[in-house]
């Protein structure tokens, strides 16, 4: 059992990366250390050491006291350490107990002994509220379920230190409740959670301490109880970050996006959709709040062409794009910041500068009669690169090896750069660090002051208030009602739920 | 910064060293095999490093076995970059030579200079409507290209076969006892130029001028932009307005055309004839599955198919005359053209594997993303 353990003067180099240094990090049995970092501050490099998969350049790791040295996750695990990945580690098509069994030795020998391990997989739900079907295949199971398979998986290992990389990412607001349920009876328990994310709300309502890294360097530790959100996130960025703007008042204005009895339909081919009438005007953001699932993305992509209509229409400006290509849309000046960003945003081999010009490179003066003119590209891309803040290396850079928070960023000035009339934004900050979240809010409500009309998608309740003109919540397919951005998180939850149908 | 990272970083020109590795350790083998054969390795290859390099002849025989090799390698890039995998060289290659052919037979009493045009314009044409089939099957119907592609090579020999037993058969042949399935000679004046008095056709550098072409059309032109978007990533390049199947076709037609292409050269500069041996390697030499090696061992890019194409010719010329040399069996030449194949093959495998276990371990330095991609 993990009584304690400390990582002391930890350093890692990359070959011109100094992704963690002299980092000291101390964990408890009985308490959640929050680790807060924006994307790239080192939180990943640094649990990857602890957990075996990485070695430190410098420094090293006490147990219980004991100086350890891992040269695998197995003897992570070995000593207690077992770690929860953002990217699950399950096998599909096997079965709950089959995944938590795969890899250890049966107690039959060359037999399995699955029911054995069925018992104990009930045991470890019962005790701490891991509630699953040990005989389920993991591919029917809901994503926050395949969570707790994984957490199972680390318990039954006999961890007592839980390592979560950013475990709430993949959560609806309601799992994240339930989730953080779980944490604290695991703690309760006497086991040390060490639980990673730049999500300030969710480190206060959940850690015990905080520990904040910048640039591979602790830049700050609290007692969780002792600070406020804007403490931390002052440590995170290193400077005073705003969360509420200023929007000017917007005459009324016509409306410029108009949708009407709008339904489409899913990747399965059932209604996701169901005729859906919505309003627009320039000038506004109209927010969609609403649990992932019930047809935000389908109603996103139906706007972008992306999508075919079943019935209704969609109208830009009084005129029809009902099932019009992507490229009509987009000349109609729709633009459209997917959520999907790395499948649909940008072409992850390409460059900075061909990603930049995704939609307009047929256009003089970046190319004349299909050739390009490198020169006027170059100066376009540099242009957008230097206004919008996106670091890279070069123009050259294949995009795949900026940070999320930059390839958003680049998204984000290649979507406003063309002065669209209608702007979608779908989870426009989704994993994306505080700064780089900033500057995107600040970029949209600019937007919005130049007479765009904004559908702003995203499943951040905050952030669906503080930039909302007005905000309308999606249920299965519907609105459910359209209020103001003042309503609070619970009045908007219950109404995510479905319970206030027509307000 | 450590000691080790300032030495000279071979992975960077990897796409050239694992490639020329690879084909070291085919010659290996191979010396092996030849040594187990009863013959001298060293004598062996000495022989035939003079047969592919040895006289301005030889020389010039190297670059006109890797003609065909250079036409369908440039195809195989252009398919390859906008995501299409084509396996139908050989019937491109046939289906070219075919419209050739027609256009010679057919117009035999114009001038060479217009003739020749043509012809090839038929050729390139030819090649591209049968890879353009395979890429319509794909784009309408979601039919996968490789096994489209595979059944169009049977259908192209099969019709060949067809038209040189048939109305295309050289009528001084028809009195003879067994009908031999080839052409009539082509007039002289559908000859392609030669530099005489090796066996070096004009075709080579046209060859040349469509691998520059090919990469001034992939990386500076819009179509070529668009083609690389769809090559990459479909659901994006759909999201940007482009249309995904529209270039998925363009890219093996274009593929498809420069085989054919490939094809007419062959017919005007080399055969002077069509011929058939029933199957599609009795014309073709394999060029349309060659063609997908050379493609890979020079990078996927068209200028690296340039020196790839020469260095297969001159391994398919050099091993030819090793076999006279040291008096190994015929079939030797086949083994040793297909362990380097293989091992190239492989190579490419294994460098790609390697290449992403290092990127889940470790993470890459910002300078070395540079891949086989980026030439």
């Amino acid at each position: 059992m993990i009584q304690t353990v400390e990582l002391r003067n930890i350093t890692k180099r990359f070959p011109g990366v100094l992704a963690n240094d002299r980092v000291n990090l101390q964990v408890r049995a009985g308490e959640i250390l929050a680790l807060l970092g924006e994307n790239g501050a080192g939180k990943s490099t640094l649990m990857k050491i602890l957990y075996g998969m990485y070695h430190p350049t410098e420094g090293e790791i006490l147990v219980n006291g004991q100086v350890v040295q891992f040269k695998s996750p197995a003897d992570a695990l070995a000593q207690g350490i077992g770690m929860i990945h953002q990217h699950f580690q399950l096998v599909p098509g096997f079965t709950v107990v089959e995944n938590v069994a795969l890899g250890l030795k049966s107690s039959r020998g060359p037999l399995t002994d699955l029911d054995a391990v069925s018992k104990r997989v009930r045991e470890l739900g019962a005790q701490y509220g891991l509630h699953v079907d040990p005989n389920a295949l993991v591919w029917q199971l809901a994503v926050g379920q395949q969570q707790r398979v994984e957490i199972i998986k680390a318990l039954y290992r006999d961890a007592s230190l839980l390592i979560l990389d950013e475990p709430t990412a993949v959560l609806t607001p309601q799992e994240v409740q339930e989730f953080f349920g779980i944490l604290r009876r695991l703690r309760d328990a006497g086991n040390a959670l060490i639980f990673i994310s730049h999500k300030l709300y969710e480190v206060i309502s959940i850690s015990d301490r905080v520990t904040a890294l910048r640039d591979g360097r602790v830049v700050g530790e609290v007692e969780t109880k002792a600070t406020t959100q804007q403490e931390l996130a002052r440590m995170m960025v290193g400077r005073q970050v705003v969360t509420r703007w200023e929007k000017s008042d917007m005459p009324p204005s016509d409306a410029v996006l108009q949708i009407k009895q709008l339904a489409v339909s899913n990747d399965k081919g059932l209604g996701a959709v169901n005729h859906l009438s919505l309003d627009v005007r320039a000038g506004e953001i109209l927010g969609i709040a609403g649990v992932s699932g019930n047809g935000q993305r389908e109603l996103a992509e139906a706007i972008a062409g992306m999508r075919r209509v079943n019935a209704g229409t969609v109208q830009i400006a009084g005129k029809d794009v009902t099932n019009c290509s992507p490229e009509q849309v987009i000349a109609a000046s729709v633009s459209f910041i997917p959520e999907e960003r790395m499948v649909m945003g940008v072409v992850r081999e390409f460059s900075v500068a061909e990603n930049a010009i995704l939609e307009t490179h047929n256009r003089p003066p970046l190319s004349k009669r299909t050739f390009f003119d490198f020169k006027q590209i170059d100066a376009h891309v540099t242009k957008l690169v230097r206004e919008y803040d996106v670091k890279t290396p070069s123009l050259e850079t294949p995009v795949k090896s900026l940070s999320g928070g930059n390839i958003q960023k680049l998204i984000l000035a290649r979507e406003l750069a063309r002065d669209p009339r209608v702007l979608i934004a779908a989870q426009p900050t989704r994993g994306v660090d505080i700064g780089a979240t900033e500057y995107i809010h600040k970029r949209l409500i600019d937007q919005r002051a130049a007479g765009t009309a904004i559908l702003l998608i995203s499943e951040d309740l905050e952030e669906v208030r503080a930039l909302s003109d007005r905000i309308a919540v999606m249920y299965e397919g519907e609105i459910v009602g359209i209020v103001p951005p003042d309503t609070s998180v619970e009045e908007l939850g219950l109404m995510m739920a479905g319970a206030q149908k027509n307000l | 910064m450590t000691p080790l990272t300032q030495r000279f970083d071979f992975s960077r020109y990897n796409y050239i060293l694992v490639p020329l590795a690879a084909g070291g350790l085919a010659l290996l083998v191979g010396g092996v095999i030849i040594w187990l054969l009863g013959a001298n390795p060293f004598q062996a290859y000495i022989g035939m490093l003079q047969g592919a390099f040895g006289s301005p002849n030889a020389l010039a025989d190297s670059l006109v076995k890797a003609g065909p090799l250079l036409f369908v390698g440039v195809g195989i890039c252009i398919a390859y970059r906008g995501g299409v995998i084509n396996i139908g060289g050989e019937g491109q290659i046939v289906m070219g030579a075919l419209a050739t052919t027609m256009i010679v037979l057919t117009f035999s009493n114009l001038p060479g200079l217009l003739l020749i045009p043509l012809a090839l314009i038929a050729g390139f044409i030819g090649g591209g409507f049968w890879g353009g089939i395979a890429g319509f099957l794909k784009a309408r119907f979601n039919v996968n290209e490789v096994l489209s592609t595979v059944m169009l090579n049977a259908i192209a020999v099969q019709f060949m076969t067809f038209l040189l037993n048939g109305v295309w058969i050289d009528p001084t042949t028809l009195d003879n006892a067994i009908r031999i399935p080839q052409t009539q000679r082509f007039p002289l004046w559908a000859d392609l130029p030669r530099l005489t008095p090796t066996r070096l056709h004009a075709g080579i550098l046209l060859g040349i001028a469509v691998a520059v072409l090919a990469y001034i059309l992939l990386w500076r032109t819009t179509i070529g932009y668009r083609i690389r978007a769809v090559g990459f990533n479909t659901v994006a390049s759909k999201y940007a307005g482009i249309g995904v199947g529209r270039y998925q076709i363009l890219a093996i037609t274009l593929s498809g055309a420069l085989a054919g292409l490939g094809g007419a050269v062959e017919v005007l500069a080399v055969n002077h004839r069509l011929f058939t041996d029933g199957s599609a390697t009795g014309f073709t030499g394999s060029a349309g599955f060659n063609g997908i090696v050379v493609a890979l061992f020079g990078g996927l890019h068209p200028l690296g198919v340039i020196p790839a194409s020469f260095l297969f010719g001159a391994l398919l010329t050099g091993a030819n005359s090793l076999q006279r040399t040291v008096q190994v069996p015929g079939a030797f030449v086949t083994t040793l053209d297909g362990l380097v194949v293989i091992f190239v093959v492989a190579s490419q495998i294994w460098a790609r594997r390697r290449a992403t276990r290092r990127a889940l371990i470790e993470p890459a330095p910002k300078e070395n993303v540079a891949s086989a991609d980026a030439v």
